[in-house]
């Protein structure tokens, strides 16, 4: 969608806006740059803290997490309970920070992507640029939006923790700022200096 | 005495939260068409743009505003002269939030705060109650989101660090902050009391109408500087740079201690969901 609500057809830019697909390969990650708006589809995977927390546990046990995250783009995310008829509720993106302590061994990994809103720490800026990887942020508060881009969507892990379950998202379209590039660009930082009065 | 079952609270406060999550008021809509004009980032006006998209949307589809659909915030004003009868009236609270969240697909965000355990039906509430003259009783519904609430503080500042310490707190917390709190924001700032009840007024303020003014020209000036220096932090919306960092400060303020000069900052989001009833 862009900004207009209108949807976009055919691959590549349109209207000056980019789309990208997941799995994320290399070159389009080391193209992307902070500030950009790109329009992405592909499977994404919602994970929040409780989620997290249960990934961090089954590496410390030696396990397997519940898909394979090499090239993959995680979502922090939460949604609301789809109302009848419809794909998914409201899914916006929550706080990124929480989920800070976790995402470089992620990253280490293999994740390629992470969406979400809010700050990231230093440590996770650096596992963007040593094993290259983005950070996109999604308009924060802008759910119902958001969940006009989901196509599919099934829940694959930790069914119990509801609404912080794992659920795997087919989403065309949807719009994200890159705000961390592999070259240390921050919009975060860079927005703000540019607009301070 | 007037006699007011608590079917008709448990009713009104499940219309109240439905209402609030999905419909973004019209108050707050024109707030954000207004901010278009004045924002000056490219990045910032586009935000803007999909804040008033997504209203429409949740709207047409009946679906919240935001997926955080909060902790359920109510706020009572009893009159003396009512008697509530059929039942409890915290249960009736409670009821109407079970129905609410259940009923309006509004996500339970509701958790035991070691294990993580989610209660289920986003009970319990958390309810505020003041015993006001006449025979009515006001509801007033505020489900808040974690992502703006926790930027909140109480500080006990040194009655020495004055009107200037406070605005430096309150500049300090929209910086802490930065993009997490899903800017632009709106700052409610609770001044004197104590320590529970600063934080109490802090929220109170969140409360006023966007673009209302203090009735105190001292308090109602300090609103106006606050505003305009967190407009010059050039945070603006989710935090992509701009102008428009928040949408208003409100401030409320009550007498304290004389050792004592306590300070509240209660952020709020762009969706700010509110409603009220009278009964």
């Amino acid at each position: 969608m862009t900004s207009d609500g209108n949807r976009l057809s055919g691959e590549g830019r349109d209207m000056g806006i980019r789309r990208i697909q997941t799995p994320l390969a290399d070159d389009v990650i080391q193209s992307l740059k902070a500030g950009e708006k790109v329009l992405l589809s592909g499977f994404i995977y919602t994970a929040r803290d409780a989620a997290h927390k249960r990934f961090a546990e089954a590496l410390d046990a030696g396990e397997e997490l519940p898909f394979d995250i090499r090239g993959q783009v995680i979502y922090y995310c939460g949604p609301a309970p789809a109302p009848p008829g419809k794909v998914i509720g409201s899914c916006g993106p929550t706080t990124s920070s929480r989920m800070d302590v976790y995402a470089p061994r992620l990253i280490g990994l293999g994740l390629k992507g992470m969406i979400g809103k809010g700050k990231r720490s230093d440590a996770v800026k650096k596992a963007l640029q040593e094993h290259r990887a983005v950070y996109f942020g999604a308009t924060g508060g802008a759910g119902a939006l958001i969940a006009r881009t989901v196509v599919a969507s099934r829940v694959i892990a930790y069914e119990d923790l509801g609404p912080e379950a794992v659920v795997r998202l087919e989403v065309r379209d949807m719009p994200l700022f890159v705000i961390n590039d592999t070259f240390a660009g921050d919009l975060y930082q860079e927005g703000m200096e540019r607009y301070k009065g | 005495m007037r006699d007011i079952h608590v079917n008709d609270i448990i009713s009104a406060v499940e219309r109240l939260f439905i209402d609030a999550n999905i419909n973004l008021s019209q108050n707050m809509y024109r707030a954000i068409g207004d901010a278009v004009e004045r924002e000056k980032s490219p990045a910032g006006k586009e935000v803007l743009r999909e804040l008033l998209k997504n209203a429409d949307t949740a709207r047409e589809e009946k679906m919240p505003i935001c997926q955080d659909t909060g902790l359920a915030v109510s706020f009572l004003e009893i009159g003396q002269d009512v008697h509530i009868v059929g039942g409890d009236l915290t249960e009736a609270i409670s009821e109407g939030v079970r129905r609410a969240y259940r009923n309006g697909y509004l996500r339970k965000s509701c958790c035991h705060p070691f294990s993580r355990k989610n209660t289920g039906d986003n009970t319990p509430p958390i309810i505020h109650v003041k015993i006001v003259p006449g025979d009515r009783m006001k509801i007033t519904v505020l489900p808040k989101g974690g992502g703006s609430e926790n930027y909140g503080e109480v500080r006990m500042l040194m009655p020495a660090q004055g009107k200037e310490g406070v605005k430096g707190f309150v500049l300090d917390m929209v910086r802490k902050g930065g993009p997490n709190p899903c800017p632009p924001i709106i700052v409610g700032v609770g001044i004197g009391s104590n320590f529970e009840t600063s934080a109490l007024l802090s929220k109170e303020a969140l409360m006023v109408p966007v673009g209302t003014r203090h009735a105190d020209d001292e308090l109602a000036a300090m609103e106006m500087e606050l505003l305009d220096e967190i407009n010059k932090t050039g945070i603006g919306p989710q935090g992509y740079g701009g102008t428009v960092t928040a949408l208003d400060v409100h401030i409320k303020m009550a007498p304290c201690h004389l050792a004592s000069l306590p300070v509240a900052v209660n952020i709020q989001c762009h969706a700010h969901r509110m409603r009220e009833a009278v009964l």
